[in-house]
């Protein structure tokens, strides 16, 4: 009898000491995953504020008057907010017209790379030809080939531009294109604008992931080639589509490289025009403070940057969503 | 019509494939073939420009140019090797730097879209004149505008630096070579540079990671592996072929943005020195092919394709 009662005890504390390691294994595993959640947590903050900690300061700025500008007490919210930076930052910017005439050229642009880019990888990805590997190894360079190399000679060709002799054949002297915005359109149109091979790379693998079913039952149903491609491929690349469209409408918006090697007018391109706005207005407006001069460049910043945030945010979701499904991921 | 007819199917299909890459093939050879052609003709000759009519005449000059770059002109090695080394630390901390990003923004947590958007915002905010103006705020957000213009005269930010040494110094003292010091003091430095840096590589990564079968994982967790063991026998060779892709990225944005194009294209534009603007160009062209090559076949050698 004394022997059953001392070995239920037995195992009863055997329990207990079981139990209770499992209670410190999870109270252990608890502190863990909290210290780690807590890392992450600060690594995202951290970063996060590194990222924005600019963008909150010019936005301090744009609304802070003169005396804000000097005032060491003040710090991410000005004492006396002013909206003078912003009316005067639009007026010497021509702000309205010179965003629409921006916006019109960045989109038809970026249609345009849509469409080609698209096309080039779509004859990539479904079409046997001979040469095919060869001409796909030369998108793969055009991906590498820092477009500066070749800036002197786009100078020179679109300086003196001259398509197999027609335009001296009929006007007597070949074209000077420098200062409008056709060199962009038409290195666009035949596929190498900005970062268009990355583009072409993009749809090819993205189109070479799609199921080849498709295709064949539209040719099936009698459907020709050009009819598949733009009825049926392009709408089930809609995720491709998307990330390319995202992409080319900030760095098409963004560059300057091009707009600065072609001369392009400071009256389309915007972002051209920011660099030049503190001069402008050091020289217009007298302002010769440098501080509150930056003030107003902020401002400016802030009113060009404001359309791409706003089609940046509208895509956001469907932009990584698609980055997720579409080729990038070779 | 009748040659028409003779061509089979897989023939039609063919000539209607260049039909769809025919613009791009005109495009490439028109401004990349021919421009790549004629850089290099400018390169091995000086070019004199004629005013009135627009043309210009070039006279073959042999090394000229080259030597000129790398004997005479002042500044260019400089630039050079600053760009190169800078690319070489940037390299390898972007890429891990957004592995580790696009896995911390992989796994689910609330407010994750907000944070992707905030992520992806350097991608925007990356433009030439933008960003200027942008670590010019960036400054001034270290304490107002008055005391950043305090601190510019004053050397920079006296404050900041001090911290800096110290803790270098501490290092030192423990023995620490000083050639990872550098290193890592330069990668602390540069760390708004390679967060903006690395928008569109934590895309990459994020995409590729999403594209490893949840199968894998749940097998590693069967066989009991950590989260560490399934990082680097899991995780990691899966992203290896990406790693790649977003090398070549790196290598390529971080010379495009580099001083020596600024160089060229200064050189080119205001000096009207086409030749030596060329030469520029070219060497540091083929200087970022011979790292992308070298690195490219350093990391293949590793990688482990899955398919």
């Amino acid at each position: 009898m004394q022997k059953a009662v001392a070995k239920t005890n037995y195992m009863q504390r055997i329990k207990a000491a079981a139990a209770n390691v499992d209670s410190r294994k999870k109270l252990l595993n608890d502190v863990k995953g909290f210290a780690l959640a807590l890392l992450k947590i600060a690594v995202l903050v951290g970063v996060g504020y590194v990222i924005l900690s600019p963008v909150i300061g010019i936005i301090v700025n744009s609304f802070s008057s003169n005396s804000d500008a000097i005032d060491p007490m003040v710090f991410l919210f000005p004492k006396n907010p002013t909206l003078e930076r912003y009316s005067l930052a639009a007026l010497r910017l021509d702000y309205l017209p010179t965003m629409a005439r921006d916006i019109v050229y960045t989109l038809t642009l970026t249609l345009l790379q849509l469409l080609i880019c698209s096309m080039v990888g779509y004859g990539f990805a479904r079409f046997d030809f001979p040469l095919k590997k060869l001409m796909f190894g030369c998108v793969v360079v055009m991906i590498v080939i820092p477009s500066h190399t070749i800036m002197l000679p786009l100078y020179m060709t679109f300086r003196e531009f001259d398509p197999l002799g027609l335009a001296s054949l009929f006007t007597g002297a070949p074209i000077n294109l420098m200062g409008t915005t056709i060199p962009m359109y038409i290195m666009t149109l035949l596929g190498c604008g900005v970062r268009s091979g990355l583009y072409i790379y993009i749809f090819n693998q993205f189109f070479r992931g799609l199921p080849k079913e498709i295709e064949e039952a539209a040719l099936v149903d009698g459907c020709g080639v050009w009819y598949t491609y733009f009825k049926i491929m392009l709408r089930n690349a809609m995720p491709s589509v998307i990330t390319v469209a995202v992409f080319s409408i900030v760095w098409q918006f963004n560059d300057t490289f091009y707009a600065k090697l072609f001369l392009i007018s400071e009256n389309v391109v915007i972002s051209k025009k920011i660099a030049s706005l503190q001069g402008v207005i050091a020289n217009q407006d007298k302002i010769l403070n440098v501080t509150v001069q930056e003030l107003y460049l902020d401002a400016g910043i802030i009113l060009v940057l404001l359309p791409v945030v706003l089609i940046y945010l509208l895509l956001q979701r469907y932009f990584i969503e698609g980055v997720e499904r579409s080729g990038i991921v070779g | 019509m009748k040659k028409k007819k003779k061509l089979t199917l897989l023939q039609k299909r063919s000539l209607t494939g260049y039909l769809f890459v025919l613009p791009w093939v005109v495009g490439f050879l028109v401004f990349y073939v021919r421009s790549l052609v004629m850089t290099g003709q400018f390169a091995f000759s000086s070019m004199t420009i004629d005013a009135l009519k627009g043309g210009y005449t070039l006279d073959f000059a042999g090394l000229e140019n080259f030597r000129y770059a790398f004997t005479v002109h002042p500044t260019f090695k400089q630039e050079l090797t600053k760009s190169v080394m800078n690319m070489l630390i940037d390299v390898p901390l972007i890429t891990f730097f957004s592995l580790f990003m696009a896995m911390l923004l992989n796994k689910k947590f609330p407010g994750r879209s907000v944070v992707r958007a905030i992520f992806f915002l350097p991608i925007i905010l990356s433009s030439g004149a933008i960003s200027e103006a942008m670590n010019l705020s960036m400054q001034m957000m270290n304490g107002g505008v008055a005391t950043q213009a305090a601190e510019t005269a004053a050397t920079a930010g006296t404050a900041l630096a001090f911290d800096v040494d110290y803790l270098v110094s501490m290092f030192m003292n423990l023995g620490l070579p000083a050639s990872i010091l550098d290193y890592i003091v330069e990668a602390v430095a540069r760390i708004n540079d390679i967060i903006s840096a690395s928008g569109v590589q934590i895309i990459i990564f994020i995409a590729a990671l999403q594209s490893i079968p949840g199968s894998m994982y749940e097998v590693a967790k069967i066989e009991g592996a950590t989260g560490y063991e399934t990082f680097w026998k899991v995780t990691f060779p899966m992203v290896m072929p990406h790693i790649i892709t977003n090398v070549v990225y790196t290598i390529v944005d971080s010379f495009t943005e580099s001083t020596v194009v600024d160089l060229a294209y200064d050189v080119a534009f205001t000096q009207y020195n086409y030749g030596l603007s060329s030469v520029f160009s070219l060497v540091s062209t083929i200087i970022t092919c011979v790292i992308l090559v070298a690195i490219c076949g350093f990391i293949q050698k590793r990688t482990f394709y899955y398919n």
